[in-house]
C-alpha cells in the first residue's frame, strides 16, 4: 500500500494533473473569503462590461487631496484616447481615396493608424470639406466633415468648472471644483472603485466572483453523478460477475438496452421531460449519473467474472464465509484501483455532461446559483457575447471546463500507469 | 492394509461434468465411478486436460457436478444452502497447486489461520488460545509462528506459502483433504518436505488424502491407491504396486515410461531415439 502510495505521487503525470486540480479547487475555496457576497449580484447596469478597473467619477471629483503632475507624454495620450479606432479607420479610408483620386503621393504604409501624431497631421494637410471624393455617400461625407470639426477640440486643456446643482433655486450657480489638465487623484483617494478582472456577463454580473462559485456547483454536479454512476455500475456489476447465471443475464440485458440508447438523448428527454422547477443542480447531476453507468458494469463484470474463479476466493469460500463477505474482502479489494479511475472519469464526464446539457437549455433552471454550463448558456443567450466580442464571457468558462477534465483524465492515466505495470514508462 | 476394515468415505456413481452445449460441448469429466477409502493415500495421475481438476471441483462442490450421484461418508451429500456447504466443507478440504494465487493479498496471514479456527466453531476462544492453536499449527509444518505473524502472503516463499496451507489444513482437520498438484510450483527439495507433511498428516490424523498428480513417480512414492485418468475418464485403478509393476493399459504403461530415468540417462536417451 505504502509502495503504491509513493509510485503515485512519483508519477508524473498523476501530480500534474493533481496540482492542476488541486490549485483549481483551492482558488474556489480561498476567492470567496477575499471577494464576499453573492456572486449572481447583478452589480452593473450594463451588459458585458470588460474586464479591468472602474473608478467612481463622482468620488474623484470629490476626493480631497489633488496632486499635480507636468509629463511631457500626457497630451498625446490625451488626444489619441479622443480618437477612437472607428475615427481613426475613417481617416485613413478617406486617405487612400484622396490619394487614388488626385495621386498626392501618400505611400500606403505612412498611414498608420497607431500613430496618432501622424494620422493627423496628414488629415490636416489634406482635408478640406471641399474636396469631393469618389466613392462617398453624402452620409459619409457628412461624418467626416463632423469629425473635422471634432478634432479641433481635441487640444483644447482649459480648465473645466464644475458646478453643483441648487435644487431650491434651479441653479448651477455654486462652484464646486477647478480641475485643470495636470491634476491627478490618488486611486487609494477615491471612495469607490471596483476591479473586475473577468468583466461582467450580459446581466451585469462579477464573472469572477461567479466563475469561482460555478467551479464549486459543477464539481459537486460531477462528484454526485459520479457518485451515482459508479456505484450503480460497482453494485450491478459485482452482482452479476459474481454470481452469474440468470441474474448475469437479467442485468446484461438491461446493460445492454442503455448501450444501444445513447446517454445524451436519455439525458435529454428525462431533463426536457421534467418541468423547470424540479430541474435544480442535484437532480441534473442524478440524472447524469443515471445515464452513465453503463460502461463501468460492463468493465466491473468482466473483471468480477475472471476474479471469481481465482483460488484465493475458492479458498475463502471452501473456509465458510458468506457471498457478501466475499465479495466485499476477495474481489472488492482486488478491483479498488480500477473503480477509483473509473469514478474519476465518471466526475470529468459528468461535468462535461451538464456544460453539453446546460448549453442546449436543459441544465439546472435555477437564478441561484451559476454552473459552468449555465454560464456558457448565458453568454450565448439572445446570441450576444461572440457578436459583441465579448470574450471575457465564455473563454474563461471555456478553460476552466477544459482544465478540469484534462486534469482529472491526466490523474487517470497517471494511475493507470502505477496500477498497471505494462504502462509504465 | 486389509480389505474387511476399510470405511468408505467419498464414492461417487457416474460422476459427469460437461461445459458448453451444441456444438461447442466439452465432456471434461465422463461418467467416473470412484470409491475412496478412510485413512488412505489416493493418487489421481493423469495428463494435464484429462479432467483432474474438474474432478476435485466437483468433489469440493464448486462446481456443479452436471450429472451422477456423489456420496460422502456414506451419505448422498447435499450442498444445496449455504449452511450444508459449510457443514460439507467442515469436513473435506483442499490445497491449490498455485501457492502465490491460493491467498487474498490484501489480507495478513494471521487472518487466514484465524478463519479456520473460527469455522472449527473457535470463535468465542481466548485469545491466548487462538494463538497457542496457529503456533502449534505452524510448528506441524516447520514454521516459525513469530515469524509469520503481521505478514502479507506475498512476504513468504512459495514453499513457505504451501506449508501454510497445509497448517490450515491442520487446524481445520477435515476427513478428507483433496490436494491439487500441491507440489508443481515448488522446488525439488520444498516438494520432498510438503509430501512428508502430507504423509504426516495421513499417519497422525487419520486424514484420506486425495493427492492429484502427473507425475507417476510421485505418486508412487506416497500413494496406497492409484487412479489413472485419460480424458475425463478413469482407465485403471488399484494399488500403487498392481498399477506401476503391473500396468494394463495402455495409457498407464505411456505414462511408465515417461518418467525420466536418472540412473542411465544415455541410454533412456538411446532407446528412444532407436524407438522412434
Amino acid at each position: 500500500m505504502k509502495a503504491h502510495l509513493r509510485s503515485v505521487v512519483r508519477s508524473g503525470k498523476f501530480m500534474v494533473g493533481f496540482i492542476i486540480f488541486a490549485s483549481i479547487l483551492l482558488f474556489s475555496f480561498i476567492y470567496p473569503f477575499f471577494n464576499p457576497g453573492n456572486p449572481l449580484a447583478m452589480i452593473g447596469y450594463n451588459s458585458f462590461t470588460k474586464p479591468g478597473t472602474y473608478i467612481s467619477l463622482y468620488d474623484s471629483m470629490e476626493t480631497r487631496r489633488t496632486y499635480i503632475f507636468r509629463l511631457p507624454e500626457a497630451e498625446l495620450a490625451r488626444v489619441a484616447s479622443k480618437l477612437d479606432d472607428r475615427d481613426r479607420g475613417l481617416i485613413r479610408e478617406w486617405l487612400i481615396l484622396f490619394n487614388k483620386q488626385e495621386n498626392a503621393g501618400i505611400r500606403e504604409s505612412e498611414i498608420d493608424i497607431e500613430n496618432t501624431t501622424s494620422l493627423l497631421s496628414l488629415w490636416w494637410e489634406y482635408y478640406t470639406e471641399d474636396i469631393r471624393v469618389e466613392g462617398l455617400t453624402i452620409a459619409g461625407r457628412r461624418e467626416l466633415s463632423r469629425l473635422d470639426q471634432r478634432l479641433d477640440g481635441l487640444f483644447y486643456t482649459d480648465d473645466r468648472h464644475v458646478m453643483s446643482y441648487n435644487q431650491e433655486t434651479g441653479e448651477h450657480d455654486i462652484l464646486f471644483a477647478v480641475i485643470t489638465v495636470d491634476d491627478y487623484v490618488h486611486i487609494d483617494d477615491v471612495a469607490n472603485s471596483i476591479h473586475l478582472p473577468l468583466g461582467t456577463d450580459g446581466f451585469g454580473r462579477d464573472m469572477l466572483k461567479q466563475l469561482v462559485s460555478a467551479i464549486g456547483t459543477s464539481l459537486w454536479i460531477g462528484l454526485i453523478a459520479g457518485c451515482v454512476a459508479t456505484s450503480i455500475g460497482l453494485v450491478l456489476g459485482l452482482v452479476a460477475g459474481y454470481v452469474g447465471g440468470i441474474v448475469d443475464d437479467i442485468i446484461m440485458f438491461i446493460t445492454n438496452l442503455f448501450t444501444v440508447i445513447p446517454g445524451f438523448v436519455l439525458l435529454i428527454l428525462i431533463a426536457n421531460s421534467m418541468t423547470q422547477f424540479e430541474r435544480g443542480p442535484v437532480t441534473v447531476a442524478i440524472v447524469i449519473g443515471l445515464t452513465s453507468w453503463v460502461w463501468t458494469t460492463r468493465s466491473v463484470r468482466s473483471q468480477v467474472m475472471s476474479l471469481r474463479n481465482r483460488d484465493h476466493v475458492n479458498l475463502s469460500k471452501l473456509s465458510g464465509h458468506s457471498m457478501p463477505r466475499i465479495i466485499a474482502k476477495d474481489v472488492l479489494p482486488y478491483l479498488a484501483s480500477y473503480v477509483v479511475m473509473a469514478f474519476i472519469l465518471q466526475i470529468s464526464s459528468g461535468i462535461l455532461s451538464e456544460a453539453g446539457l446546460s448549453m442546449l437549455g436543459l441544465g439546472p433552471s435555477t437564478t441561484t446559483t451559476a454552473t459552468l454550463g449555465l454560464m456558457m448558456d448565458w453568454s450565448i443567450m439572445k446570441s450576444t457575447a461572440h457578436i459583441t466580442g465579448a470574450w471575457w464571457a465564455y473563454y474563461p468558462v471555456i478553460i476552466v471546463i477544459a482544465l478540469i477534465s484534462f486534469s482529472l483524465n491526466l490523474m487517470n492515466t497517471g494511475l493507470d500507469q502505477v496500477f498497471n505495470p505494462q504502462l509504465r514508462d | 492394509m486389509t480389505n474387511n476394515k476399510r470405511e468408505l468415505c467419498l464414492s461417487g456413481t457416474g460422476v459427469t461434468k460437461i461445459f458448453g452445449f451444441g456444438n461447442r460441448k466439452t465432456v471434461a469429466v465422463d461418467h467416473v465411478d470412484f470409491n475412496f477409502y478412510s485413512g488412505e493415500l489416493i493418487s489421481i495421475v493423469g495428463e494435464s486436460g484429462s479432467g483432474k481438476t474438474t474432478l476435485i471441483k466437483m468433489l469440493l462442490g464448486l462446481t456443479s457436478v452436471t450429472e451422477g450421484e456423489i456420496f460422502f461418508m456414506g451419505k448422498k451429500r447435499d450442498i444445496s444452502s449455504h449452511e450444508k456447504k459449510k457443514e460439507y466443507w467442515r469436513g473435506i478440504q483442499a490445497i491449490f497447486q498455485d501457492p502465490f494465487s491460493s491467498y487474498n493479498i490484501f489480507s495478513k496471514i494471521d487472518s487466514v489461520l484465524l478463519d479456520c479456527i473460527h469455522m472449527r466453531g473457535g470463535r468465542r476462544l481466548p485469545k491466548a488460545k487462538k494463538i497457542e492453536m496457529m503456533r502449534e499449527a505452524c510448528s506441524f509444518v516447520n514454521l516459525k509462528f513469530d515469524e509469520m505473524t503481521n505478514k502479507y502472503p506475498f512476504e513468504l516463499s512459495g514453499g513457505q506459502m504451501q506449508r501454510l496451507m497445509i497448517a490450515r489444513v491442520f487446524l481445520l482437520k477435515p476427513k478428507i483433504l483433496l490436494a491439487d498438484e500441491p507440489t508443481s510450483m515448488i522446488d525439488a527439495c520444498s516438494r520432498a518436505t510438503i509430501l512428508d507433511m502430507l504423509l504426516k498428516l495421513r499417519d497422525e490424523i487419520g486424514m484420506t488424502i486425495i493427492f492429484i498428480t502427473h507425475d507417476m513417480g510421485l505418486a508412487y512414492y506416497v500413494s496406497d491407491t492409484v487412479y489413472i485418468m485419460e480424458k475425463g475418464k478413469f482407465v485403471e485403478f488399484g494399488t500403487a504396486d498392481e498399477i506401476i509393476l503391473a500396468p494394463k493399459a495402455e495409457y498407464t504403461k505411456q505414462l511408465l515410461d515417461d518418467i525420466p530415468k536418472i540412473h542411465d540417462p544415455w541410454e533412456f536417451s538411446r532407446n528412444k531415439k532407436s524407438t522412434a
